[in-house]
């Protein structure tokens, strides 16, 4: 096994003339999920391409299995599974028949094919489905079944591309059941995703903004170092106007509703016991006022605003 | 190459294919309709109506229209009393001939003197004017020659045989049926038609489902990906092409005249240049609208210039030359050749050369323009 199941190495893309990555360059280790977050447009998308050998970089390489995505995309091909952003199966085929295709391509013939199509049908659920045309199938089926035809050759990197967008939360999680599942084997999987419950799944997590990694790390580490500021979590009766009161107030820089709380994002834990004192003063009754650790969600956007500022 | 990659493309396509009843409906029906059009669609030029000015109304007079008549090119509907309605009989176009009998016809032929008829044609078509003029003067010197026949016998005298005797034979089409020129014309052009399209629907159809991205990160080749699609094409031409032999036995009775088995085999040959031709223009157009129309651009001249309705030989010879370019003017010449002739490989062999090379330029520049790459 290779160390690195995949290496970029100052990837650049540019599209005439507009920069979609610029010079990113990370390391995956194997048997990793690795989450790749960042808005529309931010270039994740066409990273995934690169690595999966069918975009040139314009600069810059990236190993994927120790093979050069430049040199030797054939070679690689066989070794990962791709499931693309865009739902991408033949409507007019049936279940099985779109399964039995993607596992011919990648060389799986005659009782091995037939087993491995059925572990899937049975694993996805598929099985009672399995003589439907795709397209009388419902979204979250069709995700499954989509993620089905990009691991039926059991690849050693999987590449995932929004693989739920637009799917119904119950169907998400049985998608990353799936997914979990498949990290645990040891495949290394690489997903892209807006949902930041999702980005928890994950091992390791790299922001793209612009087409520029702006921060890397697990889910927690990334929680802890890079929100420049604090997280207090304000519990308090009129969430709405609350809300307005923090953001007027001078010592926070940002607020935001979370759940049944106020998220207010200080410089210091000191400013606590003052926002209360002044919250009170207002009129509120505030239950609490105590530092948490952020979401997600918090970091990114502080991490975004910090970039726009 | 790979076997097993290719037979799941191959089988994929197939059940697509077979899925697609618009597509299968289209190549059942457009071969009826274009032979139900094109076969009737015949160059004789029978029946013309035709105004008579008869002035002379004199036995030698019936005699006259009666030749007339008898050639099938001539229908006389109306008998006309001055030059007026006759010329009114034309602008409308309730007659498309008019044919002026002098009122002194009669007494010239019998002073063996030259009586003047005047055939007048609408010659709007000038292309069946010209073969009406000239049956109208082959009448006059078929009659001339009878009437200086009966002339010398009365006379006493000795006939002579023509000094020059025209004898003419309608080689592979004894009874001159324009449907055993244009029907192996149409199967060409329905084959070269379908195939085409068919190959633009298959290729472009990938691109623009966005499936060609899912297909590109495969390990599949792009020649297997080609072959793969085009094989269930192959077969479905075939189908197609015993389809339209069968109607065209059924309904016109143009039978096969030379080797059926041979008409088969080169058959593939077409295919190769036609399909390539498909191909290429898929792999330079983004969408099917764009590809469909780049093949109408392409197929639409290229069928007046492979001689499906016309001679090759009467284009000027720039065009000629740009129908050397087209895969249906080399098959034309295979399947009249077979159909009508019943030649045999000896025959046709530099047609099936021009095939090949054809099909080897255009696919090779197939292959070239389809890289397995998005950008």
């Amino acid at each position: 096994m290779t160390e690195v199941a995949v290496r970029a190495e100052n990837l650049t893309r540019i599209f005439d003339g507009l920069v979609a990555v610029d010079h990113v360059s990370f390391e995956i280790p194997p048997g990793r999920k690795w989450g790749f977050l960042g808005p529309n447009g931010a270039g994740k998308s066409t990273t995934i391409r690169m690595l999966c050998g069918i975009l040139s970089p314009t600069e810059g390489t990236a190993w994927v299995l120790g093979r050069d995505v430049r040199r030797e995309a054939e070679a690689i091909r066989a070794r990962i599974g791709y499931m693309t952003q865009r739902f991408s199966l033949w409507r007019d085929l049936t279940v099985r028949e779109n399964l039995e295709f993607y596992g011919g391509v990648y060389g799986l013939w005659g009782a091995e094919l037939r087993r491995q199509v059925e572990a899937w049908l049975e694993h996805a659920g598929l099985a009672a489905r399995q003589h439907d045309l795709v397209a009388n199938l419902p979204g979250g089926l069709r995700q499954r079944l989509a993620l089905g035809c990009a691991v039926l050759h059991q690849p050693e990197v999987l590449f995932l591309d929004e693989p739920t967008a637009g799917v119904d939360p119950l169907s998400r999680r049985q998608f990353w059941e799936l997914i979990d599942r498949f990290a645990e084997e040891g495949t290394t999987v690489i997903v892209t995703t807006h949902y930041m419950d999702e980005a928890e799944h994950c091992d390791e997590l790299a922001f793209i903004y612009n087409g520029r990694l702006i921060a890397r790390g697990a889910p927690e580490q990334i929680k802890r170092t890079r929100m420049p500021g604090v997280v207090l979590e304000v519990r308090t009766d009129r969430l709405m106007e609350a809300l307005a009161a923090c953001e007027r107030h001078p010592l926070v820089q940002e607020a935001a509703l979370y759940g049944a709380a106020v998220h207010a994002i200080v410089e210091d834990v000191a400013v606590a016991p003052r926002l209360l004192q002044d919250l009170r003063a207002s009129g509120f009754a505030v239950e609490s006022i105590e530092p948490v650790l952020p979401s997600l969600e918090d970091v990114f956007v502080a991490l975004v605003e910090a970039e726009e500022g | 190459m790979s076997a097993r990659r290719l037979r799941s493309i191959v089988r994929k396509e197939t059940a697509q294919l077979l899925r697609d009843r618009r597509t299968l409906g289209i190549m059942i029906t457009l071969p009826i309709i274009q032979l139900v059009l094109y076969g009737y669609l015949t160059n004789e030029v029978l029946h013309q109506p035709t105004a008579v000015w008869d002035q002379c109304a004199c036995s030698e007079s019936r005699i006259l229209v009666r030749a007339f008549e008898n050639t099938r090119y001539f229908a006389v509907r109306w008998w006309v009393r001055d030059l007026r309605e006759m010329e009114r009989r034309l602008d409308r176009g309730q007659a498309k001939i008019g044919i002026v009998i002098p009122p002194d016809y009669a007494r010239r032929l019998r002073a063996g003197e030259v009586a003047q008829v005047l055939v007048v044609v609408d010659a709007s078509d000038a292309t069946s004017a010209r073969v009406v003029l000239s049956v109208a003067s082959g009448v006059g010197a078929r009659l001339s020659q009878d009437l200086t026949v009966q002339l010398l016998r009365r006379r006493g005298q000795r006939t002579v045989p023509q000094p020059v005797e025209v004898r003419t034979r309608a080689w592979y089409n004894p009874d001159l049926r324009s449907q055993v020129f244009i029907v192996p014309g149409i199967l060409g052009a329905i084959l070269q038609f379908t195939t085409t399209f068919l190959t633009i629907g298959v290729i472009v159809r990938e691109r623009e489902l966005g499936t060609f991205e899912q297909l590109v990160v495969t390990p599949i080749r792009p020649a297997e990906l080609m072959l793969g699609k085009i094989l269930p094409l192959v077969a479905l031409g075939y189908i197609n092409l015993t389809f339209i032999l069968a109607l065209a036995w059924a309904w016109f009775g143009v039978t096969v005249k030379g080797s059926l088995l041979l008409l088969y085999v080169l058959t593939l040959a077409f295919f190769f240049s036609s399909l390539g031709l498909g191909t290429l223009i898929s792999t330079v157009s983004r969408t099917f609208t764009q590809a469909a129309q780049l093949a109408q651009l392409i197929l639409l001249p290229s069928i007046l210039l492979s001689g499906f309705l016309f001679p090759r030989e009467s284009l000027p010879p720039p065009l000629q030359w740009v129908g050397l370019a087209v895969p249906l003017t080399y098959y034309l010449t295979v399947i009249r050749g077979i159909l009508v002739k019943g030649v045999g490989i000896e025959a046709l062999w530099p047609s099936i050369l021009a095939l090949v090379g054809l099909g080897v330029v255009v696919f090779a520049a197939a292959i070239v323009r389809f890289q397995k790459k998005l950008g």
